[in-house]
């Protein structure tokens, strides 16, 4: 049975439709990440999960239950905000232990429960303080014991992460996914930020003005991106307009100017029907820049000119020229990396490429 | 010299404004009994002679109770409209606000004898619930002037996480969102009382016969002569009207030091 169900839920403010028809199963105990740029719909979705919200259309379940009609405080739901939100008139083991005042939970219970949160979450110490003594990661950490010490059959959390900087950032994600797994609590997570979602889900729904793009794993959202649009929203990606022939047993030719023929595997190609218009996905991680000449074995090449050079540490952005397309190839250093007016060769691997229809 | 000049007018100024104060407050303890200089020497008697003046002690009954009956409706009425204007959404919301508002913009002179006018045209009487009614008109945007700036600053949020971890929104509103607005209400009702409690002017149009505030009592004894009471009067109200408001500010302060913020 899936925790949470939703099914062709339409909201609409006035004459706008922030959420079209939008269905989606949530299996019990996993990570979802609601994805996709500023407006495009996210928080709308949360909060009618969250019971915040009244879907103007469609049905929402929680373990089997309608909750359409339910409001937030029956729903049984830990939410934690972007910005905390803390009780600052209350203490910290106040502030954790405020929904367990409202189930039937015995004092000594719930004080051991409050220890037991605060300890997960890796700060034992803190119960006498109010919110204003302490840092934006601790609140962001008090934020999520309180929400998960009461046992919640969903936890909805709203861009909890961004209000932190870059570090203390990373650091949470590791410790968030790793509570999340510690007690199994099914997970709504919303994020703009692709590497969050790639780092943290275990289902990445991708979605765009209001519609469902994408749902799959990380490596099947990132790898073969079903649209234009989530090819070019996680990561950077090369699409260049191709023909695609018959498929031949496992392998599908694709027709790119510049490469000539590419046999991609035909599980690259999900969305394509039959042979025809469509376009040609590649990954800048794996368009690799190698002295002319040098091109591994098994790829494709053609010659290409560096026209700009992003060094980025680790890695280096490259943006090359290829007739009369620009590419962008992101590769590691290995020795000394290529000049400004290079000429190289450019080389993929059939199998790092994905296919789609024309015009998605 | 720019600046010295400033600072001499700006001195003058304040002493302007604060020297009969200081002079009512000093002669309220003269000896002498002329209300007047030259002082003749320290003395309580002013202060002995007030307390057993029946008519302004009957007054100042008057003015407390009216002052407390004012700031209790006016803070319920008060935060009640406040509720409403910020946290749901009223048609109309902005014309509530401004007429709510209105009673502080128009002068007290019009609007006492706006309701005079139209308790005459209704042809009710005077009385006590309609002075305690005008004072709370005349106090009421004062209450939801403070309550709402200070309710519009407690995010919804902190109210969302409250309701989502089990509480109704009943006891959202008493667990979270009353106790972060309270130095807002406790604000609202020091100055309902204090603004009831000088009150002069709508008061003389609306009081009953025979019912006297200290502000009206204090204006209908200075028709008959000026006595050093008065002084001493004088300096009680001072005392309440500034230290009241003092209080207040001060349990708000160290509430919020307890709170870490
Ligand atoms: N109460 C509202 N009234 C009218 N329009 C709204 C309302 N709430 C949201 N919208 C609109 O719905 C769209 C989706 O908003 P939503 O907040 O869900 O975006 P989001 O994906 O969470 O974006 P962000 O990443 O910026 O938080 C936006 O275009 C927004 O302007
Ligand atoms: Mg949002």
């Amino acid at each position: 049975m899936s925790a949470v169900t939703l099914t062709d839920i339409v909201k609409r403010f006035g004459d706008f439709t922030a959420v079209h028809r939008m269905s989606l199963e949530i299996p019990e105990g996993s990570f979802l990440t609601l994805l996709g740029p500023s407006g495009c719909g996210k928080t709308t979705t949360l909060r009618m999960v969250a019971g915040l919200l009244d879907p103007t259309e469609g049905e929402i379940q929680i373990k089997g239950k309608h909750v359409t009609n339910v409001p937030i405080h029956k729903r049984n739901l830990g939410i934690v905000f972007q910005n905390y939100a803390l009780f600052p008139h209350k203490t910290v083991a106040d502030n954790v232990a405020f929904g367990l005042r409202y189930r039937d939970v015995s004092a000594e219970e719930a004080k051991r429960r409050v220890n037991e949160a605060l300890e997960l979450v890796q700060l034992p110490n803190v119960g006498d303080r109010y919110p204003k003594q302490l840092s934006g990661g601790q609140q962001q950490r008090i934020a999520l014991a309180r929400a998960i010490v009461i046992e919640p059959d969903v936890l909805l959390l709203d861009e909890p992460l961004s209000a932190l900087d870059a570090n203390l950032r990373e650091d949470m994600r590791v410790e968030l996914k790793r509570i999340q797994h510690r007690i199994g609590v099914t997970t709504i997570f919303v994020t703009h930020d692709q590497s969050e979602a790639l780092a943290m889900s275990d289902q990445i729904v991708v979605m765009s003005d209001g519609r469902v793009e994408q749902v799959g794993p990380p490596e099947e959202v990132y790898n073969t991106p079903s649209s234009e649009f989530v090819a070019n929203f996680l990561g950077a990606s090369n699409i260049l307009p191709a023909t695609a022939g018959q498929a031949s047993g496992d392998t599908l030719p694709i027709e790119v100017g510049g490469f000539g023929s590419i046999a991609i595997p035909r599980d690259r190609a999900p969305a394509l029907n039959g042979s025809g218009k469509a376009r040609l996905v590649v990954r800048a991680e794996k368009l690799l820049l190698t002295r002319p000449g040098d091109a591994p074995a098994g790829s494709i090449s053609v010659d290409g000119t560096v026209e700009t050079v992003d060094y980025q540490g680790q890695a280096v952005r490259y943006f090359v020229r290829v007739g009369d397309t620009q590419l962008q190839a992101i590769n590691m250093i290995d020795g000394r990396p290529f000049n400004e007016g290079d000429s190289v060769a450019v080389s993929l691997r059939p199998r790092d490429c994905a296919a789609l229809p024309e015009g998605t | 010299m720019g600046w010295n000049l400033i600072r001499t007018w700006t001195l003058l100024v304040y002493l302007f404004m604060f020297l009969p104060v200081a002079v009512v407050v000093l002669l309220s303890f003269n000896a002498s009994q002329f209300g007047s200089f030259p002082m003749t020497g320290f003395s309580l008697r002013w202060f002995i002679e007030l307390s057993q003046n029946e008519a302004i002690l009957r007054a100042f009954r008057t003015s407390i109770v009216l002052g407390l009956m004012t700031a209790t409706i006016s803070t319920t009425l008060g935060v009640l409209a406040s509720l409403a204007l910020v946290r749901y959404r009223v048609p109309g919301a902005n014309v509530i606000s401004t007429l709510l508002i209105a009673p502080i913009l128009v002068p007290e002179v019009v609007l006492a004898v706006a309701l005079l006018l139209f308790l005459n045209f209704m042809s009710i009487n005077k009385s006590f619930t309609l002075l305690l009614a005008g004072h709370v008109i005349f106090t009421l945007p004062f209450v939801i002037l403070v309550v709402q700036a200070r309710l519009v600053s407690i995010r919804r949020d902190v109210e969302e996480a409250a309701m989502s971890l089990g509480a109704s929104p009943r006891q959202t509103f008493f667990q979270i969102t009353l106790p972060l607005m309270l130095p807002a209400v406790l604000a609202g009702a020091l100055f309902a009382f204090t603004i009831s409690f000088d009150d002069i002017t709508g008061t003389l149009f609306w009081k009953p016969g025979g019912v006297e505030t200290v502000p009206t009592q204090i204006f209908a004894m200075l028709r008959n002569s000026i006595s050093p009471e008065i002084n001493a009067l004088g300096t009680v109200m001072i005392l309440l009207t500034v230290g009241l408001p003092l209080l207040g500010l001060a349990i708000a302060r160290s509430a919020s030091t307890k709170r870490g913020s």
